[in-house]
């Protein structure tokens, strides 16, 4: 994979676009920066002057509101300046193309765009053709990549497991079309985890899902035998309509995480989701609000993973970021 | 015999219609080659071509070539592709019917052809459309479109309504003595995908363009072939099951034909890690083991044409994220180098390479190019087999810069190319 487009000529990480290539020291040393990040959210004043007058530019082509609230607060804790441009309802449906829009916010002296797009690859591309100055952080592309959701959850699994080699792993739910799947995969693999299972039905994983480096159920039980960790996917409604399932009851019905089905995972297992969730399609209230949920810690550690991010990227802790894969 | 006489001394001269591979002249008298051998008997040349070095073969044909004249002059015209075409060694192309006025009327044939003779680059072959302005509904004014001139039809990447629509076109083209040129795709199948459904597209989270796609098309329309008899070519193949299928049914008898674009003869679907658009090409590359399929169907002559597949684009066509790209590959000029490579590699040898650059895809359309043959029209190619070159600035003359190519260092290079006789590209060191 050519990830190199992610580090500068020294090394030092310059955009965040994909977990694919990186280090197990880069992340373990984001987590541990996020970790000293964790603190300034628990302050009376909940800022730090890292990024203090750096411009950053939340640029997103796909609608989403947890995502962009964290990157958002994340930024203004790092005291940079925030601009949120919401292209959806902006200028490409008044037909300007995705390069004049960069270019158009690029010529405002800005250092950061923060990007979701509804295409793969989408953020590769902005990295490639941004000016020399300007930092690229994926917020999701498509079904390919979304990085720093990957990075909060290793650091939630962090903050509750001891040691990812003896750790079992389940993502649960629609792979094919999952950004977060792809990227967790990627990170649970690189920090060594014992398994990582992917538990769906065949019209919801892509072709060869072994070759992602995990173990494919598509029995749910099965799935979740003896595992520390359940992830659970988002089900969109429009998986209905495209002739993936018959019918969200049906889904439930064999997919859903019920008290009864996480019983067959550790008794210390933990549930994530990176939300929003579907309560009664792909999880019941009673697991999503019980005691062994996470999701809410997820959201919260999504604003120091990003804190982490975006001031490695920018500078401040990225000096000494040599984290590519050789 | 009248006009400038021309002989080209010399040269290997390889001509796989005739079984030709000698040193030996090749005169020219006008628009017709005289004689490949001895120089006859009172010949009295006017012009001399020292081809010292070079390799001398019939100019390439080329099945598949987009122009984007009429309509998308933006990203290329008659005049700059039918260069690169001439600068490739390629003296006649196929043009699909896809232009932005679709090629469904005689008035589109003759425009094109006229066209194409007033600049005098290239022989211009071009392909009809199946139905009615590609709409896949209607059947085109075929008689008409015969009568103008055209040998072949198909509906390039456009999909037909339904299978009925595809059995009458086919009966009617059969009936009409027209070839069926089909890009075998089903659109459902392929449900907006632009990469391979493999190991790489799966992990890049693209949308997935399968195999079946295109293995589902080339059963259905080979059924369908067999039960009108018409004259069915598959072209630019992708998949190694696709090719399985064409060379049972030629076993069995059935008058069925199929080339490869070139590219997909060396590249595979791990080039698009990185996102590159100027790999985004339609149908997708594949794995290891169809490019390998493919390789081995061209060798042993189940694929009898390599096509360039050119499709020159204007930048903005390719700047984009990966999936919003148009696909396709500025590809006329990588064709002889990319030719050669296979050689080196030791897929086929110089013999049969030219063959499927020159008689086998004029046989496929009964074009009567293709070959040295005495009398024949003198379109002539020479190129250096050693001579190393970069494809980029000045030595680059097609508009479309779009391939992953561009900037590469290339072993071969042609050196001169006639067309009727007429020089239409010499390289001048």
């Amino acid at each position: 994979m050519n990830t190199s487009i992610q580090f500068d000529a020294t090394g030092k990480l310059r955009h965040f676009l994909t977990i694919d290539g990186l280090s197990r020291e880069l992340l373990v040393r984001i987590m541990d920066v996020a970790e000293s990040f964790s603190s300034v959210t628990d302050q009376q004043v909940k800022k730090v002057p890292l990024l203090r007058g750096k411009t950053i530019v939340n640029l997103f082509f796909e609608n989403s509101t947890r995502t962009r609230n964290t990157f958002e607060l994340a930024a203004k804790r790092l005291s940079a300046d925030v601009l949120n441009v919401n292209i959806a309802t902006s200028a490409t449906s008044k037909g300007e193309s995705l390069l004049d829009t960069i270019r158009n916010i690029e010529a405002m002296s800005v250092d950061m765009f923060v990007v979701r797009h509804e295409a793969s690859g989408a953020a590769h591309f902005i990295a490639q053709h941004v000016a020399p100055h300007i930092s690229v952080v994926n917020a999701g592309d498509g079904s390919h990549s979304h990085p720093t959701q990957a990075m909060l959850d290793m650091f939630t699994i962090r903050q509750y497991k001891d040691d990812f080699s003896k750790l079992k792993v389940a993502i649960v739910g629609d792979i094919l079309h999952s950004r977060v799947a792809r990227s967790e995969i990627l990170a649970l693999n690189i920090l060594g985890t014992e398994e990582v299972r992917v538990v769906a039905p065949k019209t919801l994983l892509p072709d060869h899902p072994e070759s992602l480096g995990v173990n494919v159920f598509h029995d749910l039980d099965q799935g979740l035998e003896g595992v520390d960790v359940v992830v659970m996917l988002r089900l969109q409604k429009e998986r209905m309509s495209g002739a993936f399932l018959p019918s969200e009851h049906e889904y439930f019905s064999y997919f859903g995480l019920t008290e009864e089905r996480l019983a067959k995972a550790k008794p210390n297992a933990i549930v994530m989701h990176p939300g929003p969730i579907n309560r009664g399609v792909e999880i019941d209230s009673r697991v999503a609000d019980g005691p062994q949920s996470v999701i809410l810690r997820q959201v919260s550690n999504g604003i120091a993973v990003r804190m982490a991010v975006m001031s490695m990227v920018l500078g401040g802790h990225g000096e000494t970021n040599t984290g590519g894969a050789s | 015999m009248s006009g400038e006489r021309i002989v080209i001394k010399g040269g290997r001269v390889i001509d796989p219609s005739n079984g030709i591979d000698a040193m030996v002249s090749v005169c020219i008298a006008g628009d017709k080659i005289v004689a490949v051998g001895e120089i006859p008997i009172g010949f009295e040349a006017d012009q001399e071509i020292d081809a010292k070095g070079l390799i001398v073969c019939p100019g390439f044909v080329d099945l598949c070539a987009r122009l984007r004249e009429p309509g998308q002059e933006f990203k290329a015209t008659i005049a700059s592709e039918t260069a690169a075409a001439a600068a490739a060694g390629v003296t006649t192309l196929c043009c699909p019917p896809d232009t932005r006025r679709v090629i469904d009327t005689p008035a589109v044939v003759n425009l094109l052809r006229e066209r194409a003779d007033s600049v005098g680059k290239a022989r211009v072959i071009p392909i009809g459309a199946l139905t009615r302005g590609l709409q896949g509904k209607e059947l085109s004014s075929m008689m008409a479109l015969k009568t103008a001139g055209c040998v072949a039809v198909g509906n390039a990447y456009a999909p037909v309504e339904n299978l009925l629509v595809l059995r009458r076109g086919l009966e009617y083209a059969a009936n009409c003595g027209l070839i069926v040129v089909v890009r075998p795709e089903e659109p459902t199948l392929r449900n907006r995908g632009c990469v391979h459904d493999g190991v790489i597209g799966s992990r890049l989270g693209l949308p997935l363009f399968p195999s079946s796609a295109e293995t589902v098309a080339v059963a259905q329309t080979l059924v369908l072939a067999e039960q009108t008899g018409a004259r069915v070519h598959f072209g630019q193949l992708s998949s190694e099951r696709a090719v399985a299928m064409i060379a049972e049914a030629q076993q069995r008898g059935v008058g069925v034909s199929a080339d490869v674009a070139i590219h997909q003869l060396h590249l595979t679907e791990s080039a698009v890690i990185g996102f590159d658009a100027n790999v985004h090409v339609n149908p997708p590359f594949r794995s290891q083991s169809d490019r390998d399929a493919l390789r081995e169907g061209l060798a042993s002559g189940v694929l009898s044409a390599i096509c360039s597949d050119h499709q020159p684009h204007d930048p903005n066509a390719k700047l984009d994220a990966f999936p919003a790209t148009e696909p396709g590959m500025s590809s006329l000029e990588t064709l002889l180098p990319l030719s050669l490579k296979l050689v080196e590699e030791g897929v086929l040898d110089l013999t049969s390479a030219i063959a499927r650059l020159t008689e086998g895809p004029s046989a496929i359309l009964g074009l009567g190019a293709g070959t040295l043959n005495a009398g024949a029209t003198a379109d002539v190619c020479l190129f250096d087999p050693i001579q190393e070159w970069t494809a980029e600035g000045t030595d680059w003359h097609s508009k479309g810069l779009n391939t992953p190519f561009y900037g590469s260092v290339f072993k071969g290079r042609v050196t001169m190319t006639l067309l009727g006789g007429h020089m239409v590209h010499c390289l001048r060191l």
